[in-house]
C-alpha cells in the first residue's frame, strides 16, 4: 500500500465520518422544512446544548457514556418541543421571514444561556467511545474508534427514519402533512401534533449529532453548534432541502469535499470551497440532488 | 326525515372580506343536495367552513345535531364528514394505496385493508395502480382516488367539492354514475358543482348561491325547469 494511498483512504474515512454527522444534523433541518416549511436555524445550538448535557452526566455525575446520550437525547426532545411551541407555533401562520428571523433569535438565545450556565471557556469533552481504533495495512491506515461509531450511527438512523416514513402511520401521516397540509387535516391528521412530533424527532437527532461530533471534535463552547449547523443546513440544502435520502447524501458529500479541499488544495480554502460547490450545484440543479420535482398529469 | 347536516345563519369572512353572508339549509339522511353558483358564489368557502378547514364568524353547524362549527378539521372526520376538496389535493408523491390509508387514518388499524379492497371494487382504476404514485395518475383518476379517499373514513355526510372540474365530458359522467351509485348505497352527499346541469340531474334538492348568499331553493327537478336558473347557470 502506498503512502499516497494510504493517505488518500484516511481523508475519505475522515470525510465520511464528518459527513455523517451533517447528515445526522441535516435529516433534522430537512424533516422540519419539509414539514413546517420553516428554517429552523436553532438546530445547530440544539446541538450544542445536546454535547454539554452529556458532558454535565459523565463529568460532574459519573455516569456511564450511555446514559449521557440517553439524557441529552431526552433533553433535546424536550427543548426542540418546548422550542416549537413557545416560539414557532404562535407564527404558524405569520410571513415565513417572522419565523425565520426568531429563529436565528432563539439561536443566539440558546448560546447566550449556554454561556450563562456553563461560561464561554471551552470544555474539554470526554469521548464517548472506548475502544480500541481499527489498524489496517499493518498500521498505516488507522480508523478511529469514533469514526466507525458515527459512520454506524448514521447509517442506522437513515435505516431507521426510512422504515418510520415509509411504513408506520405517523411517518405516513408526516408525509402528508408536508404535501399538503389542508389535506392531511381533512384525513383527521393533528397537523399540530405532527409537527411537533417532528420537531422531537429532529432534536434527539441533534443530540446524537452532538455527542459524536464533540468525541471527535472535543472543544465544547457555546458557539461549537453553529458553524456545523450550517454545513449541515448546506447539506440539506445540497441533497435537496425536504429529502431525507437527500440530507444523509448532502452530509457525507459536503464532509468529504470539506476534509480533501483541506488537506489537498487548502486548509484555509476549506469551507470556501465548500461552500463554492454548492454554488454551483444550485446554479446547475436549483432542487439539489435528491430535490423533489414531481411530473403532475392533469 | 331528520336533517343530518343543519347550517344556520352561517357567515364567513376572509380577512375583512364578507365571503358567507347569512346562508342557511339542510341535508337530510339519504339525500343528495347540490349547491350551485357561478365562480366565487361562496360554494367552496362554505363546504370549507362545514368542514373544518375556515372558521366561521358566527352561525351554527349542526351534525347529527351536534354542533361542529368551529371545530378544526381533523376532528370532525371521526364524527362521520369527509370533504373530497376542489382540485382533489390527492397526496401526489404518495402511492394509491398509501392516499386511502391515509383517508383511514381516524379508523381502526383492523379495518384499514377491508375498507381499501371496498374502494378498489367501486375504482378498479385504482386497483391495477396501487402502488403508483398519484402524482403519475391522470386527472380523473385522481379524481376517483380523492372520492376513494374520502370514502376510507366511513362518512355518514361525503361532500363533494366540483368533482367534475377540469375532467373530459365522458369522465364527467362516469362520476356522476359513480355518485348515483354512492348515493343509492345509502350515502349521504352534499354536493358543489359549476356544472349545474349535471349537479342538478343526480341531485334531490338544490341551493343556489350568488355572493354568498341563497337566492333559491327547491327540489332539484324545480330548479332544472325554472327560467331564471336555466339562464344563469344552464346555458341555453
Amino acid at each position: 500500500m502506498g503512502l499516497i494511498r494510504v493517505s488518500f483512504l484516511s481523508n475519505l474515512i475522515n470525510g465520511i465520518s464528518l459527513g455523517s454527522v451533517y447528515a445526522i444534523i441535516a435529516l433534522g433541518y430537512t424533516m422540519v422544512y419539509g414539514i413546517a416549511k420553516m428554517l429552523n436555524f436553532a438546530h445547530g445550538d440544539v446541538i450544542m446544548i445536546g454535547a454539554y448535557i452529556s458532558f454535565c452526566v459523565t463529568h460532574y455525575m459519573g455516569m456511564p457514556a450511555w446514559v449521557s446520550v440517553l439524557a441529552s437525547m431526552l433533553v433535546c426532545t424536550l427543548l426542540g418541543m418546548t422550542i416549537e411551541r413557545l416560539a414557532y407555533k404562535p407564527l404558524r401562520s405569520a410571513p415565513s421571514l417572522a419565523v425565520l428571523i426568531t429563529a436565528i433569535g432563539m439561536s443566539y438565545f440558546l448560546q447566550n444561556v449556554a454561556q450563562l450556565i456553563w461560561g464561554a471557556n471551552p470544555k474539554s469533552f470526554n469521548s464517548i467511545v472506548e475502544m480500541e481504533p481499527l489498524r489496517l495495512f499493518g498500521g498505516q491506515l488507522i480508523i478511529t474508534d469514533e469514526a466507525i461509531v458515527t459512520v454506524l450511527a448514521c447509517i442506522i438512523i437513515m435505516v431507521c427514519l426510512t422504515l418510520f416514513t415509509e411504513k408506520t402511520k405517523m411517518g405516513k401521516a408526516m408525509r402528508a402533512v408536508s404535501e399538503d397540509k389542508g389535506a392531511a387535516q381533512l384525513m383527521g391528521i393533528n397537523v399540530n401534533m405532527t409537527i411537533s412530533v417532528t420537531f422531537a424527532i429532529g432534536s434527539a437527532l441533534a443530540a446524537i449529532a452532538g455527542v459524536l461530533l464533540c468525541s471527535t471534535y472535543p472543544a465544547l463552547m457555546p458557539t461549537t453548534g453553529s458553524m456545523p449547523g450550517i454545513k449541515a443546513f448546506t447539506a440539506a440544502v445540497f441533497g435537496g432541502i425536504g429529502s431525507i435520502p437527500g440530507a444523509m447524501l448532502g452530509g457525507i458529500l459536503l464532509g468529504v469535499i470539506e476534509i480533501f479541499g483541506k488537506s489537498y488544495i487548502s486548509t484555509e480554502l476549506g469551507d470556501a470551497i465548500v461552500f463554492a460547490i454548492l454554488i454551483i450545484l444550485l446554479l446547475v440543479k436549483p432542487t439539489g440532488l435528491l430535490g423533489k420535482k414531481i411530473n403532475e398529469k392533469v | 326525515m331528520s336533517n343530518l347536516l343543519k347550517v344556520e345563519n352561517l357567515h364567513v369572512y376572509y380577512g375583512s372580506i364578507h365571503a358567507i353572508k347569512g346562508v342557511s339549509f339542510d341535508v337530510n339522511e339519504g339525500e343528495i343536495v347540490t349547491l350551485i353558483g357561478a365562480n366565487g358564489a361562496g360554494k367552496s368557502t362554505t363546504l370549507n367552513t362545514v368542514a373544518g378547514l375556515l372558521k366561521p364568524r358566527s352561525g351554527s353547524i349542526l351534525l347529527n345535531g351536534q354542533s361542529i362549527a368551529g371545530v378544526p378539521a381533523d376532528k370532525i372526520v371521526s364524527r362521520g364528514m369527509a370533504l373530497c376538496p376542489e382540485g382533489r389535493r390527492v397526496f401526489l408523491q404518495m402511492s394509491v394505496k398509501e392516499n386511502l390509508e391515509m383517508g383511514g387514518f381516524t379508523r381502526p388499524a383492523g379495518e384499514i385493508a377491508d375498507s381499501i379492497e371496498d374502494v378498489y371494487q367501486r375504482f378498479p382504476r385504482l386497483k391495477e395502480r396501487y402502488k403508483q404514485v398519484a402524482g403519475t395518475l391522470s386527472g380523473g383518476e385522481q379524481q376517483m382516488l380523492a372520492m376513494g379517499r374520502a370514502l376510507m373514513s366511513k362518512p355518514k355526510l361525503l361532500m363533494l367539492d366540483e368533482p367534475s372540474m377540469g375532467l373530459a365530458p365522458i369522465l364527467v359522467e362516469q362520476i356522476f354514475d359513480i355518485i348515483k351509485e354512492l348515493h343509492e348505497a345509502g350515502t349521504t352527499i352534499l354536493l358543489v358543482e359549476q356544472n349545474a346541469q349535471m349537479a342538478l340531474s343526480v341531485a334531490d334538492r338544490a341551493y343556489v348561491l350568488e355572493t354568498g348568499n341563497i337566492v333559491k331553493e327547491g327540489p332539484a327537478l324545480e330548479l332544472l325547469n325554472d327560467d331564471a336558473v336555466k339562464n344563469a347557470y344552464l346555458g341555453d
